[in-house]
Formats: structure tokens, C-alpha cells, sequence
């Protein structure tokens, strides 16, 4: 068994170094996707976190506790209720997201987006109380002072788009249900991966799964190197 | 320019319980004032209230007759925290928050963060990480970035709290230099009764939210009104 697992590793290996065109183009379409994904999250998730983060309104306990338990939402649940409203016959079947990339990003960003809320707006939270008053008692305005924490916020709302791009980048059940494993079209590295091993085609999976983690790595180190800089 | 402060019958209450009751103060520009008392005797609140961060339950601040809402005290007074709090920057930058928000070009705020970092004994320590700092360079760091707007009110909440001997030296000369050139009210809340006879011109002695005592520091040890003043004084209060 161990002979087998070296030997796929040794293939895998050489599938990476040998520019594999089928490889590349499932890993930059994965980069691509969950990039989307993460832009949009950041578009709709970073004003909520920011209104949670430095506001109180009525209500507020409520809306992070639901993004908190939005937390834990098990991928395929949420892709199978996105395969139901974007199916032909579903109400948004209209805009014929089905098995396409973008339905595949909407997908993606709606999974992410509870987690982009609570971690930026815990780190927004955070930052908070001394930083508001030290700002306010320098003569800042209310908006000098909000800036200011977002300033001082800024590594840790950083993390929580790297957190949500990273748990894009390798959930499986909505790009499989909403994307459909299509080849040169909707096929991601984790479907791909899933699909490869069914098959029966480890080395395959593995060189797949390593670009998966060096990409995830890649991205989660450089900004820490950043981060020390 | 604020000559003189009218604080008149403030009053806090917080969840319910008074922590401010009935303060009433007048000061005057150029004048260190020293607010004693045990802990929990509302000294951090009555400094909040007059920079503006907390607003009083009751009560207003006068200047020239005229009322001070918070966000005019906020303009006029800065506050050094007894936890210094830095931003995530380096000292220069620190420094220069407050002068960046007041419009002062690159020129006058290397100029300003210059001398005061000097007044605080922190030459050439412009590009170090604030948050780095020792406790006690930090808390001078903090009263450079406070005294270099230049505030008609400067409040400071136990600046020398938990300081080592060195550290609490340089930051008293500082007050002390402060005070004697006139142009600004100073309050200071500490514990250190020695430190409020050095510094002060007046010592304000607060207990259970309330105002004992008011004097100048010769009458304020020699020949204190209350019973409980003469027990704090000789450190023989409970609470």
C-alpha cells in the first residue's frame, strides 16, 4: 500500500512538473471561481461586518447569532437548496445559473459570507473600545474614528477574506451540485478530485490535491510574511 | 481658547447607581488640578465626562458661559488613559495622529513630533514599533501624542500607575513643565497622594461619587475638613 501511495506521489509529482495543460486550467478555474466567490462576499459580506462591527442598533445580538450559526451550514445542504432555486423550473431558473461558473461563485459566496461577517466583525469589535476613544479623545470626528479602526482592524479583516477564499477554494457540494463536474467548464479541483478517485486515478488526485493545499498555503503564508513585514 | 471651566452639578448614573453625584467645579487656565480618592470614587468618570467621551446623567460644563457639549469637549481636551493605549503604528505615527486630523503639513508635524518627543525623553525612537514599547515608554509615547495637539484641557487618568521610578520621573517633569507654562488646564486623577502635593495646585478629593474637599496642597495635608479626607490622608480608610 505504501509502494502505491510513493508511487502516486512520485506521478503526481511529475504531472505538476510537466505542466499538465488539464491540471493547470482546473486549478486556475478553481482560483478564478472561488476568487469571484471571495470578491463577492467581500461586497455584500464587509458592509454587514462593518455596521455589526462599529454600530449598535436594535436587533444586532440577533443578526450575528445567525451568521454565527450560518457558521456550520453543511455545504451540500446549501447546494442542494441552490440546485432547487436555480433548477430550470426553480424560481430563479430564469437567470440559467445552473452548471456554470458564476452559479457556482453566487454558491460559493453565500457559504462564505457568515463566515467573512463574524470573523471581520468580531475583529472590528475587537478593535473597538480603546482605539474609538483614543481616537475621539485626539479630536477625531465619528468618521475619522471609524476609519481608524478599520485601520487598525485591517490584518484581522484580512484573515477573514483569506478564511472564506480558502473555504471556497476547497468545499466540494456546491461546486458538485450547482457546477456539475462539467469537464473544461465547471470542473474545480475538488470535484475533480472526487471524481478521479472514484475513478480509480490516484496519481491524478493527488497531483490535485497538492495544488489544492499549495495554493492554500501559499496564499495564507504570504500574507503572515506580510503581515512581519 | 478656554480661560476657565465651569463643571456644574454633574451627575452619572450608571445600570441604576449613582456614580457621580452633585459635582460642581470652577477652574482656571494654567492651574494643576489633583482628583484623589479611593478607587471607585468616580475620578475616571468625572474625566471621561470632561473629554467628552461619557455624557453626564445630569449636570453641564461651562465656558465663558456658554454650554460645552460633548463633542465641543472632544475638540478642546485630550486624555492619557491609565492603560496606555497605542495604535497598531510606529511612535512617529502615533504622535502625529491627532496633528494629521488638525490639517498641519509634513514640515510642522516632523517639527512637533520632534520636540515632543524630546520633552519625553524619547529621542530617535520615531520609527520604533509603539506597541512594542515597555509600559513605561509607552505611557510617555502617550503623553507626547496628548500634549503635542496642544489641549486648553489635558486630563490624565493614573498616568504613572504601575510605572517603574524612572519611568514615573520623567512623565511628572513633563506635567510639571506643562503646568508652569500656563496654558492649559491640567487634571490629574491619581491615588499617589505624594504625587498630587508635587503637582498640583489643587487637590480635589472625591469619595463614593461625591466632591469632600477641595483645597490647595499645604491645607489639603495640614489641615483637612473631613473625617474621611483625615483617613485618606493617613491611609486609614476602608473601602
Amino acid at each position: 500500500m505504501l509502494e502505491t501511495i510513493i508511487e502516486a506521489f512520485s506521478k503526481a509529482i511529475g504531472l505538476i512538473l510537466s505542466g499538465d495543460p488539464e491540471i493547470l486550467s482546473i486549478a486556475f478555474r478553481s482560483i478564478c471561481i472561488s476568487g469571484f466567490a471571495t470578491l463577492l462576499s467581500c461586497i455584500w459580506g464587509l458592509p454587514i461586518a462593518i455596521i455589526i462591527g462599529l454600530s449598535s442598533f436594535r436587533g444586532k445580538r440577533l443578526v450575528r447569532s445567525f451568521f454565527n450559526a450560518m457558521l456550520g451550514i453543511p455545504t451540500v445542504a446549501l447546494g442542494l437548496i441552490l440546485y432547487l432555486l436555480l433548477s430550470k423550473s426553480g424560481p430563479l431558473g430564469i437567470f440559467r445559473l445552473l452548471y456554470t461558473p458564476l452559479g457556482i461563485s453566487i454558491g460559493q459566496a453565500l457559504l462564505i459570507t457568515p463566515i467573512l461577517v463574524s470573523f471581520a466583525g468580531s475583529a472590528l469589535e475587537s478593535t473597538d473600545v480603546d482605539i474609538r476613544d483614543l481616537a475621539k479623545t485626539l479630536g477625531a470626528s465619528n468618521i475619522q474614528t471609524n476609519f481608524k479602526i478599520i485601520d487598525e482592524a485591517i490584518w484581522g479583516i484580512t484573515l477573514s477574506i483569506i478564511a472564506s477564499f480558502n473555504r471556497a477554494f476547497a468545499e466540494l457540494g456546491i461546486a458538485m451540485m450547482i457546477g456539475g463536474n462539467i469537464r473544461y467548464a465547471t470542473r474545480v479541483l475538488t470535484t475533480s478530485i472526487a471524481l478521479e478517485t472514484a475513478r480509480g486515478e490516484i496519481a491524478f488526485s493527488i497531483a490535485l490535491g497538492l495544488i489544492l493545499m499549495a495554493v492554500v498555503f501559499s496564499i495564507t503564508f504570504l500574507i503572515n510574511f506580510l503581515r512581519r513585514g | 481658547m478656554v480661560n476657565s471651566l465651569q463643571i456644574i452639578g454633574i451627575e452619572k448614573i450608571y445600570d441604576g447607581i449613582k456614580v457621580l453625584e452633585s459635582i460642581s467645579l470652577d477652574i482656571v487656565t494654567g492651574i494643576v488640578i489633583s482628583l484623589v480618592g479611593v478607587n471607585g470614587s468616580g475620578k475616571t468618570t468625572l474625566l471621561r465626562i470632561i473629554s467628552g467621551l461619557e455624557i453626564p446623567t445630569k449636570g453641564s460644563i461651562l465656558s465663558k458661559n456658554s454650554k460645552l457639549r460633548a463633542q465641543d469637549l472632544r475638540q478642546i481636551s485630550t486624555m492619557v488613559f491609565q492603560k496606555s493605549v497605542m495604535f497598531n503604528e510606529n511612535v512617529y505615527d502615533n504622535i502625529a495622529f491627532g496633528l494629521k486630523i488638525r490639517g498641519f503639513t509634513k514640515e510642522e508635524i516632523d517639527e512637533k513630533v520632534s520636540k515632543a518627543l524630546d520633552l519625553v525623553q524619547l529621542n530617535g525612537f520615531e520609527n520604533r514599533k509603539a506597541k512594542k514599547l515597555s509600559g513605561g515608554e509607552q505611557q510617555r509615547v502617550a503623553l507626547a501624542r496628548a500634549f503635542v495637539i496642544e489641549p486648553e484641557i489635558l486630563l490624565l487618568d493614573e498616568p504613572t500607575a504601575n510605572l517603574d521610578p524612572s519611568n514615573a520621573i520623567v512623565i511628572e517633569r513633563v506635567i510639571k513643565d506643562l503646568g508652569e507654562r500656563n496654558s492649559c488646564i491640567i487634571i490629574l486623577a491619581t491615588h499617589n497622594l505624594h504625587q498630587a502635593r508635587r503637582l498640583s495646585n489643587e487637590i480635589v478629593h472625591m469619595h463614593s461619587g461625591r466632591i469632600l474637599e477641595i483645597a490647595d496642597p499645604e491645607q489639603f495635608f495640614k489641615h483637612p475638613s473631613t473625617t474621611i479626607t483625615k483617613k485618606f490622608i493617613n491611609g486609614d480608610l476602608q473601602f
